[in-house]
């Protein structure tokens, strides 16, 4: 009996532990957004715009079609069941709106965790692996700054902009069934889209997908700075990151819908 | 030896991982300009100890001075400014792999200092000619052979002008030339550049080529410490098993 207290006890430590180190990592990052320059340690520009192009600019057209099907299969359930009580007019409004309130940040964020978290870990886990990390510690270049600091930022920015194509996209995708399939009148559809869609709806969405950018970059960073053990361990690191981003993205997500939906926003 | 500056010095370092005693109370003097030489089994803690040397790692218990400043007790910021006076060359060189052999050299100089580019690019070819190899300086590390990884990783560590570069097993997995050469390359270094020199190496042509002073660490101790013809004459059965590549004698490896 007492051997399972000991576990429970021993795995409760653990996540203290990681919590801990996860929030030290985050006061870190900003710490030398914030305080850095004043420092004169400022964060250069290059590195974060390069970051930029991999994490925003090549991962447009993933983004696209995940969403633009979803809006396209969105309709397609909807239309469905408003067909029955003759509202198929509102397929408009009712995929504008779970778009860019839900679908298009969740979407976006689960996307970018599996292609951009899953690559922070691998670089910055290998670079662990391969005593890169403590040579940079050696040089007097602290890794946080130099590596982990420009993603942050890519990310930050990048993320709500992928938001708003993927909102896009996909209400293209609920135009394309609207119009072409279910023989709405064009303007009329648009005309209800924006009837019903309200700026809210759009900034309650993207203040999700900040948050979302948060936690895919820093538990990439995380996971991959806690990474030991060869290419196994990269890869087993990769998992970790790709998992607990998901998991966090949902919940995150599931917390904050609840806290605009019981402040009325 | 006895009136020269001492540089580093270490004093009852203490130091587990996971329960296990790596190091058990060292003790050693390194002074400013030699070169010396950490010798060990593998798994003795050379490693280990060369890393509380640069501040990588901090001990359980005990002191790591630098230029008589304790590195245990120094704020972050000190730290960092002690660090841009030492270099480091990695066992596995360490280079990153996603900049050419000239941004690793120059990452250093372009961090730490507001020097011009084209000036940076004078020091990084300088450096880069001081190893033996200028005209590599656009390639990717994946393109260079294991010797020249670890002659680039040398050309970083100097790149600062460093007052002490440390050495992990610079000549491991090298062939017995190349191997040579970069023995011949610390020796170089040293005299030129007039550094100080910690190398943690079990190869014992290369300790008795280079070495001014050797350190024989065993248990996580310093068995003896010497200059390399005390440590051939030295009556330590241990030592004695360990620089001839003895099966039998005091040390039981399993296996």
């Amino acid at each position: 009996m007492l051997k399972v207290f000991e576990k429970i006890g021993a795995t409760v430590k653990n996540w203290i532990i990681i919590a801990v180190e996860f929030l030290q990592l985050i006061s870190q990052t900003l710490f030398w957004i914030f305080v850095g320059p004043s420092k004169d340690r400022p964060v250069k520009s290059k590195p974060v715009f390069e970051q930029m192009v991999f994490m925003g600019v090549k991962s447009i057209v993933i983004v696209f079609f995940v969403t633009l099907f979803t809006g396209v299969v969105l309709a397609m359930q909807s239309a469905y069941q408003l067909e029955k009580m003759g509202g198929v007019i509102y397929v408009s409004s009712l995929v504008s709106i779970s778009i860019c309130r839900e679908l298009g940040p969740v979407l976006t964020a689960l996307v970018l965790a599996g292609r951009i978290g899953a690559a922070i870990t691998a670089e910055i886990g290998s670079m662990k692996v391969n005593e890169q990390i403590e040579a940079l510690d050696t040089m007097a270049i602290n890794p946080v700054r130099f590596l982990i600091v420009p993603k942050f930022l890519a990310l930050l920015f990048m993320l709500p902009c992928l938001t708003v194509i993927g909102n896009l996209s996909g209400m293209l995708g609920g135009y394309l069934v609207g119009v072409y399939n279910l023989k709405i009148n064009a303007p009329l559809y648009i005309q209800t889209t924006f009837k019903f869609l309200t700026l809210k709806d759009i900034y309650t969405g993207l203040s999700k997908s900040i948050i979302f950018a948060i936690i895919i970059s820093m538990v990439g960073s995380y996971q991959g700075l806690k990474t030991k053990g060869g290419a196994v361990g990269v890869g087993r690191a990769t998992t970790i990151s790709v998992v607990t981003s998901f998991i966090l993205i949902i919940v995150a997500d599931c917390v904050m819908t609840a806290i605009y939906y019981f402040s009325n926003m | 030896m006895s009136e020269k500056k001492v540089i580093i010095k270490l004093q009852d370092l203490f130091k587990s991982f996971d329960g296990r005693l790596v190091l058990q109370g060292v003790n050693l003097d390194v002074y400013q300009g030699e070169i010396f030489v950490i010798m060990g089994g593998s798994g003795c803690g050379k490693s280990t100890l060369l890393r509380h040397m640069t501040g990588a790692i901090t001990p359980d218990s005990g002191k790591v001075f630098f230029d008589g400043k304790d590195l245990t007790t120094l704020s972050q910021d000190e730290k960092e400014k002690i660090k841009r006076r030492f270099g480091m060359s990695f066992q596995s060189s360490a280079l990153l792999d996603y900049l050419t052999v000239e941004e690793n050299v120059s990452l250093p100089l372009c961090e730490h200092t507001k020097l011009d580019p084209k000036i940076i690019n004078i020091i990084v070819k300088m450096k880069l000619n001081l190893v033996g190899l200028q005209g590599f300086d656009q390639l990717m590390p994946s393109m260079l052979s294991g010797g020249m990884k670890k002659r680039v990783g040398l050309a970083r560590a100097i790149a600062m002008d460093p007052e002490v570069v440390f050495y992990d097993e610079p000549t491991s997995g090298l062939d017995p030339v190349v191997c040579s050469v970069v023995d011949k390359l610390i020796v170089d270094l040293s005299k030129k550049l007039l550094l100080t020199s910690v190398v943690v190496t079990h190869n014992m042509e290369s300790i008795f080529r280079i070495a001014d002073r050797v350190a024989m660490l065993q248990g996580g101790k310093v068995l003896e410490i010497g200059t390399p013809e005390q440590i051939k004459n030295s009556a330590n059965p241990v030592v004695q098993q360990f620089i001839k590549g003895q099966i039998d004698g005091p040390i039981n490896y399993v296996g």
